[in-house]
């Protein structure tokens, strides 16, 4: 539960867009992901907005293992 | 008292661009030095800078500070105040060639030296013709400026509190400064954070529009911190706007799509800038576009059930172009605003977007004591966009606001330090009730069993904002504005949130965010309902000029009662004649 919340206020943002993005994807999609899905969240909110930013808009390619994950920001 | 308490020399609120020169500043003199922030310094909202920040370094074309100077004081409507925009251009070389040997990855020229931009209202020898001022590191500048500024405070053991929020400023009889009250996210634990000096630099409150660019973060907390201590807010009237963001998201959209031959339509389908500038129409300068927006949208022509937003027409490009010429604008329409701009207009609305105003400070980031003289408030202190020193006056130069934090932020750290080393500044015996207006609100949050939900009040004041105290303003609606702002100050000192648990609780920070907005919002109604003049971003229906005669002068709001005070222009440079208020025309 603690580290829901922690999540959930992770997801507060340098970048306006990431906010939005978060917010969606938490409301929307967040349950539904499995408990390595959310440790690799986690670890993909250590990463910095403007990165964050172009690889959920298309302009640069993320790492491998988070391909997945990017596509279900990509459609939030 | 019952809650614990740290001691350091000097405690940091915020991790921006600001708060991170001046703690570098205080960690390299070998001071205890606290840095606290909300999120982790390098998500700080300095990094949707994007621009670059301003020096006449000269290093493509001639140029040097006295222009620079002059843009600046042109820019501000003649509002700023000249011996700090005389300090803040002077210095802009060397906080640009520090920040270049701290690691800083500037775009550069062929010959090694940092590579410069042209940007709007730049210009040489006095506006004769645009120059290459901005330096940038490609289109990720404030990014990189936080990085930088970031990994050099770690190497200089500045201590981070990250996912901590100051709530109040401690002060004792005597009105100085002893720290501040903070809480630890992750645990909802109350410390207080004794420090001899204690230094804002919590960004701006964009979040008090509906329509805003800035992140959620952006909240104004010292905002509130200090007009609860009694502290005033100057020239919080002036707000920069963007014409063109989507609406009821806030992002962007580049004014290139009109460059390229996008036109705005009413709900209508009238392309209504044919009558407010039958020339240029579309391509109008920025503030005669949202002019001509807000009108449209007061006079009951907006688009949408609610008839508040207007309509970006593009599909009459055509997809190739649109995905030619600009690249990016159909992601961002179909992401934000949920449209096709190649099928469909991009509904839009004038967005907020910098913060003109702030707690009062000198150049040294000293924060003022009142309106009259030079009197500080000692073991204060505030940098770059919660500050008003004031360099922006009632508009901002474009890739001034990185040069304000830099320049500012280590101008103020300077000042903590000397002050420190001279021993102006000690521990002071911490007053017994220290904590006890930050426990209050909490108890009160913590204990209520109903009241106003966080959410409604919040839109209720964003909602306010922007009808009535937009970016063009009309007499019977600042005063309308008024009336409604007082309603929801009520409204927010009745908050309420279920989840009353400590861990983590969002509805909890949200709750004190929003009470720091209402500040905010309240000060900008109030000072912008008193000035009878348009100057800058302060556009009014009802004084369409500048009226130097009596408003050449700073507002002054304080919170008790709603006063207004003013303080007039520094005309005065520190060295140079001063540059007598003209027509601001480009």
């Amino acid at each position: 539960m603690g580290d829901m919340d922690r999540i959930r206020w992770q997801c507060r943002r340098g970048l306006l867009e990431m906010d939005l993005i978060l917010q969606r994807f938490l409301a929307e999609d967040f349950d539904s992901l499995n408990t390595d899905e959310r440790v690799l969240f986690k670890e993909l909110l250590g990463e910095v907005d403007t990165v964050l930013l172009a690889w959920v808009m298309g302009q640069e390619a993320a790492p491998k293992r988070y391909d997945a994950l990017i596509q279900r920001l990509q459609r939030r | 008292m019952g809650i614990s308490t740290r001691q350091f020399d000097a405690v940091v609120v915020g991790a921006g661009g600001s708060g991170l020169r001046a703690a570098l500043q205080l960690a390299e003199a070998n001071l205890r030095v606290a840095v606290l922030s909300k999120v982790f310094p390098t998500r700080s909202h300095t990094v949707a800078a994007q621009g670059g920040v301003s020096a006449s370094l000269g290093n493509e074309e001639p140029d040097n500070w006295h222009w620079h100077m002059y843009d600046t004081v042109k820019g501000s409507d003649y509002l700023g105040d000249q011996d700090a925009i005389e300090f803040m251009c002077r210095k802009a070389n060397e906080a640009v060639i520090e920040l270049e040997h701290y690691g800083m990855p500037f775009d550069r020229l062929d010959n090694g030296k940092i590579y410069q931009r042209p940007f709007g209202g730049h210009t040489s020898n006095y506006g004769e013709r645009a120059v290459k001022r901005a330096c940038a590191a490609a289109d990720r500048t404030g990014h990189a400026m936080l990085h930088t500024l970031y990994q050099r405070n770690v190497r200089a053991n500045t201590q981070f509190f990250v996912e901590w929020m100051a709530l109040d400023l401690i002060r004792n009889q005597a009105g100085d400064v002893l720290g501040v009250v903070a809480m630890e996210m992750e645990t909802g634990e109350v410390c207080v954070m004794h420090a001899k000096a204690t230094l804002l630099a919590t960004g701006g409150a964009g979040r008090i529009y509906a329509a805003s660019t800035n992140a959620f973060i952006n909240t104004g907390d010292g905002l509130g911190m200090a007009a609860r201590a009694g502290i005033a807010l100057e020239d919080m009237e002036f707000w920069q706007f963007h014409p063109t963001g989507v609406a009821g998201a806030g992002v962007l959209i580049t004014e290139g799509v009109r460059g390229e031959g996008g036109f705005l339509l009413n709900k209508n389908g009238e392309r209504f800038m044919e009558r407010y500038a039958p020339t240029v129409k579309d391509l109008a300068s920025r503030d005669v576009v949202s002019r001509a927006m807000a009108t449209e949208i007061k006079e009951g022509r907006g688009a949408g059930k609610d008839a508040d937003h207007i309509l970006l027409k593009l599909d009459h490009l055509g997809a190739d172009v649109i995905d030619k010429r600009l690249p990016g604008i159909r992601e961002i329409a179909i992401k934000f605003a949920n449209v096709d701009p190649a099928k469909d207009p991009i509904p839009v609305v004038p967005t907020c977007h910098y913060q003109m105003g702030g707690i009062p400070t000198n150049m040294n980031g000293q924060v003022l004591a009142g309106h009259n003289g030079g009197a500080i408030v000692k073991g204060l202190y505030a940098a770059g966009e919660c500050a008003c020193v004031s360099v922006h006056g009632a508009n901002r130069l474009g890739t001034n606001s990185l040069l304000d934090l830099l320049v500012f932020g280590k101008a103020s750290g300077e000042q903590v330090v000397k002050d420190l080393a001279s021993e102006a500044l000690s521990h002071q015996d911490l007053p017994k009730d220290a904590a006890d207006r930050s426990l209050a609100r909490l108890a009160r949050l913590d204990s209520a069993q109903s009241g106003e939900d966080v959410a409604e009040v919040g839109a209720e004041m964003r909602r306010t904002m922007q009808l009535h105290c937009g970016v063009f303003r009309f007499p019977d609606s600042l005063a309308e504005g008024v009336r409604k702002m007082q309603e929801v100050g009520k409204r927010a000192q009745q908050l309420y949130f279920k989840d009353k648990s400590k861990v983590f609780n969002t509805a909890r920070v949200e709750a004190l965010e929003l009470e720091n907005l209402v500040e905010v919002a309240m000060s900008t109604m109030v000072s912008a309902n008193a000035r009878q003049e348009s100057r800058g971003a302060h556009d009014r229906s009802d004084f369409p000029d500048r009226n130097d005669a009596q408003w050449m002068k700073h507002t002054f709001w304080y919170k008790e009662n709603n006063r207004l005070e003013y303080r007039p222009v520094n005309l005065k440079p520190l060295t140079v004649e001063s540059f007598e208020p003209k027509a601001r025309v480009y």
